[in-house]
């Protein structure tokens, strides 16, 4: 599914060379659940965003799905993210001035998916994210965790393969969190690719899967014997 | 089309914003729709003014030029426009009239009063070839063209002025220390691109001509059948003159090519000030290119949240150049309407200013504001389409 092979990602800053990412090879395959863990600086955000083919490294090989998209042009790699990647992110990233509904519905609007097709899709997911009634409401008119809710439903939208989390529960209360990790979690269960970046242990601890980082290299790459169900 | 629904969503919901940038395109727009309406009044008011003559009108004017006028350096040359040759252009085959123009300045006098003014020494055909009107009295006889009776018409301003509302026809007064008696007065005219037709007397050519010592015309007006064709009155003129004068030493200029050249010379005067208005729309312009480098910079998360949703970088260009052209077409929309509101109130309220509406300069002036718009979000859609992904993502 996701193959990364000596993939090098570094930034010039002032006359310092950082390596944000430095030889990391990783084969991530479908329907695992994957936490990303390491200090501030260590490359997870990096990693996430080559992963997540919003950044291009500037060595190694990435294969998505079997193919090699470190060689793709702009146009074919938006098409990637589009079919292939879900967003979720930190700061939900919203647009404010559209509802819950409109919002569900960008990826699509994007794709050129039919009107029709489309408000029947966005009914369905705000309703497996349990947010029917909000459909109308702009983000200000949401908790965080609604907002963050929206956010994944609208990531999903489009059917990916691959969710990428980068801190979901970053800027929301522990309730709300937990909502929206079993919210992820339901969706990994029923088959998507979930990666998870985090700082935050107890919340890595819930994967099945963990990679550490530090200083751009895959310092640890550990199965986890806990799933979700075992955590209380 | 739904992209357009998403920019015309973000445009909506910065109304205050949009508004004003909205104002600078309409203000633009109804610039060039007033002015180029004015224009285009003026344009058509003049040519109707010099069309009122009639069209069937052709004046031979001595020199050959090629354009109005007698030049300097030909004079010398040039044998005079004789009042033989205007008499021998009058028998040419189709032609209904023939005056001889000379024209002068000189003081008129009636008792205590004196008023100087434009002397015209012309035949007894003006009402007709000129399409004037006498109001009180008659014009002037045909009498014999070399030896004229001393008798004077008054233009309708020269009139008030020596007379006030009292009846001059039968007095006397003195033109150039002549003695003339009136026998007519002529209906108001009005101005004609600054000549007052109305401020003039009419008297004989050939007493003008001694007045003023000249010995020839200035011109020869012809009304020829309006049947024919001003070509072929023209060539007639020109073998008839030819033969008289060995070679062609007089200028023919038709009602047409006046009308031509004062047409292509309006025109012009219409686009300039078409132009003048078009400045207001480049600032306009301006202000939508300031508006849209605002809001890309402002939406950069934005931006990186599209790219991230799969938007390709040409769809984000298209997001921001829909964003501009919708600005601009609501500004010119507004202009269209303000501007031709402001033309027909400017009509109603000034009658005298003409004032005329061109469909061309409508369309004109509202694909102009379009084209600016596009042009305008240009720089700042391609920025907002180049912004790297991530880089778009991290500036919340």
């Amino acid at each position: 599914m996701i193959r990364l092979q000596d993939i090098s990602r570094h930034f010039v800053i002032g006359d310092n060379t950082v390596h944000a990412l430095d030889r990391v090879s990783l084969h991530i395959t479908a329907g695992e659940y994957v936490a990303v863990m390491g200090p501030s600086g260590s490359g997870k955000s990096t990693l996430l965003n080559v992963i997540g083919l919003l950044d291009r490294p500037d060595d190694g090989r990435y294969l998505l799905d079997g193919e090699d998209t470190t060689t793709m042009d702009e146009v074919r790699l938006a098409g990637f993210r589009r079919r292939h990647i879900g967003f979720v992110f930190q700061s939900f990233h919203l647009v404010p001035r559209l509802s819950a509904a409109a919002n569900v519905e960008l990826p699509m609007v994007l794709a050129g998916i039919p009107a029709e097709q489309r408000r029947r899709r966005t009914t369905a997911a705000l309703e497996a994210v349990g947010l029917t009634d909000r459909a109308g409401h702009r983000p200000e008119q949401l908790s965080g965790g609604q907002r963050q809710r929206v956010a994944v439903a609208r990531a999903t939208i489009m059917g990916p393969a691959v969710l990428l989390a980068d801190e979901p529960t970053g800027n929301l209360d522990t309730a709300s969190g937990m909502e929206v990790m079993a919210l992820l979690e339901t969706l990994n269960g029923d088959g998507l690719t979930l990666i998870l970046v985090t700082h935050d242990a107890s919340l890595g601890g819930r994967a099945r899967r963990m990679v550490k980082l530090l200083d751009g290299r895959v310092e640890s790459d550990e199965r986890l014997s806990t799933g979700p169900e075992s955590t209380p | 089309m739904d992209l357009t629904l998403y920019a015309a969503g973000a445009v909506a919901a910065q109304p205050l914003r949009a508004g004003l940038t909205a104002l600078g395109i309409a203000v633009g727009v109804a610039a060039v729709i007033l002015l180029t309406a004015i224009g285009e009044g003026v344009h058509r008011y003049v040519l109707a003014e010099f069309t009122q003559f009639g069209t069937n009108l052709l004046a031979i004017t001595p020199g050959k030029t090629q354009t109005f006028g007698v030049s300097g350096a030909m004079v010398s040359t040039t044998r005079p426009l004789s009042l033989e040759d205007a008499a021998a252009l009058a028998r040419l085959d189709g032609i209904t009239a023939a005056v001889p123009v000379i024209q002068g300045n000189a003081s008129v006098e009636f008792g205590e009063r004196g008023r100087r003014t434009t002397v015209l020494g012309v035949n007894h055909q003006v009402p007709a070839v000129w399409q004037l009107r006498v109001r009180m009295g008659r014009f002037l006889p045909a009498d014999d063209t070399g030896h004229p009776r001393a008798y004077a018409v008054l233009g309708a301003k020269l009139h008030r002025e020596l007379f006030g509302d009292h009846n001059p026809l039968g007095q006397r007064i003195r033109v150039g220390g002549e003695r003339y008696r009136i026998v007519g007065v002529m209906a108001p005219k009005g101005q004609l691109l600054g000549f007052d037709l109305d401020d003039t007397i009419y008297l004989p050519v050939a007493k003008v001509m001694a007045m003023f010592d000249r010995e020839g015309l200035m011109e020869v007006d012809l009304l020829y059948r309006p049947e024919m064709a001003s070509e072929a009155v023209a060539a007639a003129v020109r073998s008839t003159l030819m033969r008289r004068h060995g070679h062609e030493d007089f200028t023919i200029t038709t009602q047409d090519q006046m009308l031509e050249v004062l047409g292509s010379i309006l025109g012009i005067l219409t686009v300039a000030v078409g132009a003048l208005g078009g400045i207001s729309l480049l600032v306009g312009g301006v202000g939508i290119l300031t508006i849209m480098t605002i809001s890309v910079h402002e939406r950069t998360a934005e931006i990186g949240l599209l790219r991230a949703l799969g938007a390709r970088p040409n769809q984000i260009l298209a997001l921001f150049l829909a964003e501009s052209a919708a600005l601009s077409a609501a500004g010119g929309l507004a202009g269209l309407m303000a501007g031709t509101g402001l033309a027909r109130g400017l009509a109603v309220l000034v009658p005298k200013l003409p004032v005329h509406v061109a469909w061309e300069y409508l369309i004109l002036a509202a694909a102009l504001a379009v084209v600016i718009g596009l042009a305008a979000g240009v720089a700042p859609a391609a920025r907002a389409s180049r912004t790297p992904p991530v880089e778009a993502l991290r500036s919340e």
